[in-house]
């Protein structure tokens, strides 16, 4: 019976598998969606001009990707996470747990978080962080008082801004882009329009009001979008008053289809965020496992390609995909060189 | 009735029946309830054919011009003192130069041509950068493997045909149109007309993409340049290893099960779990799949072997099922008969149950395949959805290599910013579909053909 030779060769398999596991070529990647396109970029172009194959990049969230870095040293434990956002004390403590020591934190460029709006709809020219806090948050000033929010327009806080229903579709709170909304936005937006000044005198403490202020509204009129940016991008489509969250990189590829909204006078791009004058954006980052440095084949090479001035340049393609380029890249390029772990060269 | 019967005998009993040509009432309320049944059914199947429609209509409007790309044709000189500055033809000193240095080779080439053509980019108010960009990046890619391959062609002049730059691709396939493109700043009306000039003198033409089923999947920067080729290999060395899995255990444990397990409470719970585990949500199956094979047989990541065994524990309760189903389905007699002359109890299963029930074997067989095929949230768990652009060796090697699959590279398109990669994802759902119908007409012809009725 061929049963025989099928469990035959499932043994083999089994076999095979044994000494297969034992050495991988390739440099494997793992985290942040956001860092996902700059990282599949540099992926391709070192696989196409290196003799190393090109790495495996995976995406599925930074906490996600830290969570897997930190698992161990080893070939079946991933050499790179991306990440949105610096690591954490807590995870930099499970990661020394499982033996992770030495790692080195490489900041590739800034990524610029925008508002946008469907290209035909009304345009939003004059959107300051205090508009967008009254508009989304649960709890606004409203006559010297804390109220919960009870606009339902733009132009009821803000004559410049059009005269349409409020519409919001931030991030969840999974995604690494709300916090940055939160924290650059929403708690400016506080802070700016008093609200935050009358929490505390009204008897809370500053952390309680910090967390009053980001509590998004949940009348319907902010829908938070657990997708990702194609989502967003869907029902803004449907919706000719909706203002969405962006990433830069994502609404430039799709100018076609948003208006982008200026923050406090000034439009988003890559010029506007380098120099700080447009004041949403965060540092994106990889970190590298030194223990797989000359074991991995490759993982050197990548990393400093990855931040070398052809790549992450103002010049470079990442730019021209919408990453900030950092302006201290020669400092990040040493510290790649000379694979500086997170506490060496602080 | 009664009245009826308290008549006298010798008149005649006048029930009335009505005519048998004519419906009474109540025939007629039967009569109209059922046509009224066969109109919920028929509405019922034609909502879902309007679905059917409807889906099918998207997916290949969106999807077919994926298969067709536009393409520039150059004539590239491949510069001896660029590629090669020393002359050695040392293919060693040739690989240093990287592709960014291909690039103004590339950019002279379209320079050259729209000379030739007569063509000014300036009329277009296109400069020279903006006219280079209209080709793919991964023209200077294409062009240096070329070079890598041939280190003796340097210096002479080579035909080439690139690949056009996604957007100008999807001028041509209706996704970009003047309006956009000036509200877009990747891509200018100047350069959409000059695509057009180029048309008219032949340079640029639009034709079957064999790369898009070939190629490996590529960054955002070159939507044009992505294939599934990595997909398609990783796609067909998980169904392999979940065959050569799958099937055996299946049949070997349905075959005990139906034959000759002895009626008892644990063969009655061994029953109630499969059933049970064929309900089961597929993620639970990688989340297992994370914790016994990578984390602890130390399985590499990303690897079809590891989709394949996480498939197979999927797949595993449908081929049981199917396969007792059609054990049951050979009538007794065989096995009496067969046992009748002689034959032990293995006898009568391996040369007269099994062969007979085999049709029915294969078709769920091929079932749990493509339901396995089309899966995909258990191998998000095990590192599936990833960027891979190195196809796997030859099995049984290539099993551990990274690889994709057929439906992490859609869900992996869909999520790109480019709207390029909606056209490819939906390219990629068709080649998918065709896979499935192919395996479910195969599954229908073994029934048809082999399946006997008693």
């Amino acid at each position: 019976m061929s049963l025989v030779k099928l469990t035959a060769s499932t043994l083999a398999i089994a076999a095979v598998s044994a000494t297969a596991a034992a050495a991988r070529d390739n440099v494997q990647v793992a985290g942040s969606s956001t860092v996902l396109p700059y990282a599949s970029i540099v992926a391709e172009a070192f696989g196409e001009n290196f003799d190393f194959p090109t790495p495996v990049v995976e995406s599925g969230g930074s906490s996600a990707g830290l969570k897997r870095f930190c698992e161990g040293v080893g070939e079946n434990t991933i050499d790179i996470a991306n990440a949105s956002r610096a690591i954490r004390e807590k995870e930099i403590e499970a990661c020394a747990a499982a033996g992770v020591t030495d790692i080195v934190e490489v900041r590739i460029g800034y990524d610029g978080i925008v508002f946008a709006s469907q290209i035909d709809g009304p345009a939003f020219d004059a959107l300051e962080p205090a508009d967008l806090f009254n508009a989304l948050s649960d709890k606004v000033l409203k006559d010297g008082e804390i109220v919960d929010n009870p606009y339902t327009k733009w132009s009821e806080f803000n004559a410049d801004l059009p005269d349409v229903e409020i519409i919001a579709f931030p991030p969840g709170t999974k995604h690494g882009t709300r916090e940055v909304f939160e924290e650059k936005v929403i708690l400016i937006g506080c802070e700016e329009s008093g609200a935050f000044e009358a929490m505390v005198a009204g008897g809370m403490s500053e952390d309680d009001a910090e967390r009053a202020c980001i509590s998004l509204r949940t009348d319907g009129k902010a829908v938070d979008i657990d997708g990702d940016y194609t989502e967003t991008l869907a029902r803004i489509d449907a919706n000719p008053n909706g203002v969405g969250i962006f990433g830069l990189a994502f609404y430039e590829n799709n100018q076609d289809k948003l208006k982008v909204a200026t923050m406090s006078g000034i439009v988003p791009s890559t010029e506007s965020i380098a120099s700080g004058e447009y004041p949403v954006s965060r540092p994106l980052y990889f970190y590298i496992k030194k223990a797989h440095v000359g074991v991995i084949p490759g993982l050197q090479e990548y990393a400093s390609f990855f931040v070398a001035d052809e790549i992450a340049g103002p010049d470079g393609p990442l730019s021209a995909y919408g990453l900030v380029s950092d302006p201290e890249l020669a400092d990040t390029q040493g510290l790649v060189e000379n694979l500086t772990t997170m506490g060496e060269g602080m | 009735m009664t009245d009826a019967i308290a008549q006298t005998p010798d008149e005649p009993r006048r029930v009335d029946v009505g005519s048998l040509m004519a419906h009474d009432e109540r025939t007629r309320r039967r009569n109209r309830a059922e046509r009224r049944f066969q109109l919920y059914g028929l509405t019922a199947i034609g909502v879902g054919l309007l679905a059917l429609v409807v889906l099918l209509v998207s997916i290949l409007s969106q999807g077919l011009p994926a298969f067709q790309q536009t393409f520039i044709t150059l004539d590239v000189h491949l510069d001896a003192t660029k590629l090669d500055k020393n002359g050695t033809r040392d293919i060693e000193e040739i690989k240093k130069v990287s592709t960014f240095g291909y690039a103004p080779l590339i950019k002279a080439a379209a320079e050259a041509k729209m000379e030739e053509l007569g063509i000014n980019p300036e009329e277009f108010g296109v400069t020279g950068k903006d006219a280079q960009a209209m080709i793919s990046k991964e023209a200077a890619a294409q062009l240096r493997r070329f070079v890598i391959a041939n280190p003796d062609r340097i210096g002479d002049t080579v035909e080439f045909e690139f690949l056009a730059n996604g957007r100008i691709d999807g001028y041509y396939k209706g996704r970009v149109t003047m309006e956009s493109a000036e509200r877009d700043s990747n891509v200018s009306p100047g350069q959409l007309q000059l695509a057009d000039a180029l048309k008219q003198g032949g340079a640029l033409s639009k034709h079957f993409n064999w790369s898009f089923i070939t190629a490996a999947d590529a960054s955002e920067n070159r939507p044009e340049a992505a294939g599934i080729g990595v997909a398609i290999i990783g796609s067909l060395y998980m169904m392999i290893v979940v065959l050569c899995l799958a099937l055996p255990i299946g049949v070997a444990a349905s075959i005990y099960l139906e034959e000759f397990a002895p009626t008892n409470w644990f063969t009655d719970l061994i029953e109630v779990n499969i059933s049970n585990l064929a309900a089961v949500p597929s993620i639970v199956f990688g989340i297992l799949g994370l914790a016994i094979f990578i984390n602890y047989a130390g399985l590499p990541q990303s690897a079809p072997i590891v989709g394949g065994l996480v498939l197979t524990l999927m797949t595993l309760p449908t081929i049981i099922i199917s396969t007792r189903a059609s054990l049951k389905s050979v009538p007794p007699s065989i096995r009496d008969a067969a046992l009748g002359v002689g034959a032990s109890k293995m006898q009568s299963v391996f040369h007269h149950v099994l062969p007979l029930a085999m049709p029915g074997i294969l078709t769920g067989t091929i079932i749990g395949l493509a339901q396995a095929l089309g899966e995909t949230a258990p191998l998000m768990l095990i590192g599936m959805v990833a960027f891979v652009r190195e196809f796997p060796s030859a099995p049984p090697e290539g099993f551990f290599d990274p690889a994709s699959a057929l439906p992490v590279q859609v869900y992996n398109w869909t999520q790109r910013a480019d709207p390029a990669f909606v056209e490819r994802a939906s390219g990629a759902i068709i080649v998918l579909l065709l896979f499935l119908l192919c395996m479910n007409m195969i599954a229908i012809i073994l029934r048809r053909r082999f399946e006997r009725r008693w």
